[in-house]
């Protein structure tokens, strides 16, 4: 013990640290900041020194090259003993990470901790939020699969968009005119070098300012914080009831901490690493890329967004969206902190968390893309096809044969991309459909050129029958009258 | 410390009465150091950038957007759309399967062909085509097109990105080399927009 004791004053006397630390674990908290709400920064920081460790053993044997990156991923996850399990601890950690970070930033918001004089710790953690989004995406380009080189793409076609610069970010991003060797090169360049640097600087900055201006005190309803006052007013209340950060505060971080950890390595060993999906082969077409989780809400919103409108959409909203939360502590930075007195601060969280839940639940199973197989693999349902004429039947065949089920499900089978067309004789008389089939329109291709006026005949012979089994199909009045056919007969529920 | 501290400091520990002149000499040469450090930063600076941006200069790339073969006209048959592949014209050592690229080749008549980039319109996904329907669709977010490459239906605003192509002694080759974004070669063809 005494050796030990000997080593630390033989440091300090040449450091002189010993002081400072001291003072910074033991600077007083305001009592009530000693909170289970105010863990999950440190929480975050925990798993950010995980995703470096794991990120540096990941490197001993990762190999970033477009030709070699997917199998040494393959080596990792089969030959090294354990490497799956850190590449699934990488993996899951940066879904944590990600997590934890936006639930850090909901509770600093609801908090009203933005507020003066800590501006500068809110916006050096919008920076955190862009730099720990920018390490997922360059971390899904280095998972180098068919998703990774696809959603290269799709990262270059959104950037071309930016007027008069586009082709020369694209050019910039992916290291030459194509999607190449050096492509990959660069992003982990990013991934490892230049993002995490830019990380650490944040985060130092970020510590900085929360040890210089000192923890958010505990928001109360109707203490308002003023420029001229607020400093006084928590300086008083340190110096009244606060407690020291160790132990006092720190012991539920570290508790959290270690509560998230363990969280990783479970859901790591019950769940495994992430991929890597496909080789990125670009001649391997038979494949729908999608990007990881964090992302799938930008994924669904270009599929919601008018095609007119998307370009500046995609341009312009991220930035004001970015500009609005850098300018929030200047616009909001007196006057309540706690929520039940910040109703539209509470109801633009709710507002942003049911936009993404919603766009990311739909990103989960994209009903606007078309099953690519669905003509060949999801049969039409025999109760369809049962007691139907043969000139119906033909028609469920042009059906299948002309890919229809892969935009129009039949009993909950097929794509999602274009109406259930189950009750579709309900909806559309047969003249409507003959249109709809022939010209397209709404979403849907014209299949005119594509289709013998027998095969058009048969296809709409078959829709026909699709209405249930006590209501009658949609018919023209004038049609029936003009050419004298009982309405009703074709109106009848067959069978 | 700022050098007007240090030299302050250095004035006030000074015993042997420093002259005003030799102190501002001082701060002349460490402000000459800095401007002789800021002009070898600028120098520096010239290839730096250089190197970053050399993906961007594209012009003197050689190499870049040239006429590459996609095999023999019988591997394309009269009235049909086959996949074909390229090799990336700017292919490096790195490149793995990266650099082969594939392309949809439509024969319309046996005389007259279209050469499709792979790419979705919309956001660069690989399109697939379904020669019984006649239509190219894309599983990202469902854009659609028909045989000639026009847009038919989705999210895309134009028809497929098509590829300037020619035939020499029986093969077909295609002008490549790029990746279609949206943002460039927004028609790849001079002269004549690709879609409707």
């Amino acid at each position: 013990m005494r050796l030990i004791d000997n080593i630390a004053t033989w440091l300090d006397q040449r450091l002189k640290l010993g002081a400072t630390i001291r003072e910074t674990a033991e600077h007083p908290v305001p009592r009530e900041s000693a909170s289970w709400f105010y863990v999950f920064g440190s929480a975050a920081l925990t798993v950010f020194v995980l995703q470096l460790v794991t990120g540096i053993l990941l490197a001993l044997i990762y190999v970033p090259s477009a030709g070699e990156a997917w199998n040494s991923l393959q080596v990792l996850n089969h030959q090294i003993t354990l490497g799956w399990f850190i590449r699934a601890l990488h993996g899951w950690g940066s879904d944590f990470m990600l997590a934890l970070v936006l639930i850090h930033m909901v509770q600093v918001f609801l908090f009203g901790a933005y507020k003066f004089p800590r501006e500068l710790t809110w916006i050096m953690g919008v920076f955190l939020l862009l730099v720990t989004l920018g390490m997922a995406f360059t971390g899904q380009v280095l998972r180098f699969d068919q998703d990774a080189y696809w959603g290269l793409g799709i990262g270059a076609s959104i950037s071309s968009r930016v007027p008069v610069l586009g082709p020369l970010i694209v050019n910039l991003l992916l290291g030459g005119p194509i999607i190449g060797g050096a492509t990959l090169s660069r992003f982990f360049a990013l991934h490892v070098f230049v993002i995490p640097g830019l990380l650490i600087a944040f985060v130092s900055i970020h510590l900085l300012l929360v040890l210089k201006m000192g923890i958010n005190d505990w928001p109360m309803p109707g203490r308002i914080v003023r420029r001229a006052t607020y400093l006084q007013q928590y300086h008083e209340l340190t110096q009244k009831q606060g407690v020291p950060f160790v132990p006092q505060a720190i012991w539920k971080d570290a508790m959290v901490s270690g509560f998230v950890l363990l969280s990783i390595a479970a859901c790591a060993v019950i769940y495994g690493p992430f991929g890597p999906g496909g080789q990125p082969d670009p001649t391997i077409i038979q494949t729908a890329p999608r990007p990881d989780f964090f992302f799938l809400w930008v994924y669904a919103s270009l599929s919601y967004l008018p095609p007119s409108a998307e370009t500046p959409i995609l341009l312009i909203v991220p930035a004001i969206g970015i500009l609005g939360l850098l300018a929030l502590p200047f616009v909001a930075g007196e006057g309540e902190k706690h929520w039940k007195r910040r109703p539209i601060a509470v109801l633009s969280v709710l507002l942003i968390a049911v936009a993404l839940g919603t766009l990311t639940h739909l990103g989960e199973y994209t009903p606007w893309s078309p099953v690519m197989d669905a003509w060949s693999s999801q049969p039409i349902p025999a109760e369809y096809l049962m007691g139907r004429t043969a000139l119906e039947r033909r028609g469920a065949l042009v059906f299948q044969a002309k890919q229809c089920h892969n935009c129009h499900s039949l009993d909950g089978q097929g794509g999602q991309r274009g109406p259930a067309l189950d009750r579709v004789a309900v909806r559309l008389t047969l003249d409507q459909l003959i249109r709809q089939v022939i010209q397209g329109g709404g979403n849907m291709p014209a299949y005119g050129k594509n289709l013998t006026p027998a095969e058009t005949n048969a296809l709409v012979a078959f829709l026909e029958t699709l209405h249930p089994a006590g209501q009658s199909p949609a018919h023209d009045a004038s049609r029936d009258a003009a050419l004298g056919t009982p309405a009703v007969e074709s109106a009848l529920p067959r069978q | 410390m700022t050098p007007h501290d240090e030299a302050a400091e250095q004035r006030k520990q000074s015993t042997s009465g420093l002259s005003e002149a030799g102190i501002s000499r001082r701060v002349m040469l460490f402000q000459l150091a800095l401007l002789f450090n800021g002009l070898a930063a600028a120098i520096l600076a010239v290839p730096i950038l250089g190197y970053i941006l050399s993906p961007a200069i594209r012009e003197k790339k050689i190499g870049y957007e040239s006429w590459l073969s996609l095999g023999e006209l019988e591997k394309f048959p009269a009235g049909q759309t086959r996949l074909a592949t390229y090799r990336n014209p700017v292919v490096t050592p790195l490149d793995g399967q990266t650099a082969d690229i594939p392309c949809w080749v439509r024969n319309i008549d046996g005389q007259k062909f279209q050469v499709f980039a792979i790419n979705c319109a919309h956001l660069g996904c690989p399109v697939r085509w379904f020669p019984k329907s006649g239509l190219f669709l894309c599983p990202c977010h469902g854009g659609a097109y028909y045989e000639d490459g026009s847009r038919a239906s989705g999210p895309p605003l134009r028809g497929l990105f098509e590829y300037p192509h020619k035939i020499q002694d029986g093969v077909l080759f295609i002008k490549a080399g790029e990746l279609p974004t949206p943002g460039q070669a927004a028609n790849r063809v001079q002269g004549r927009p690709t879609c409707a």
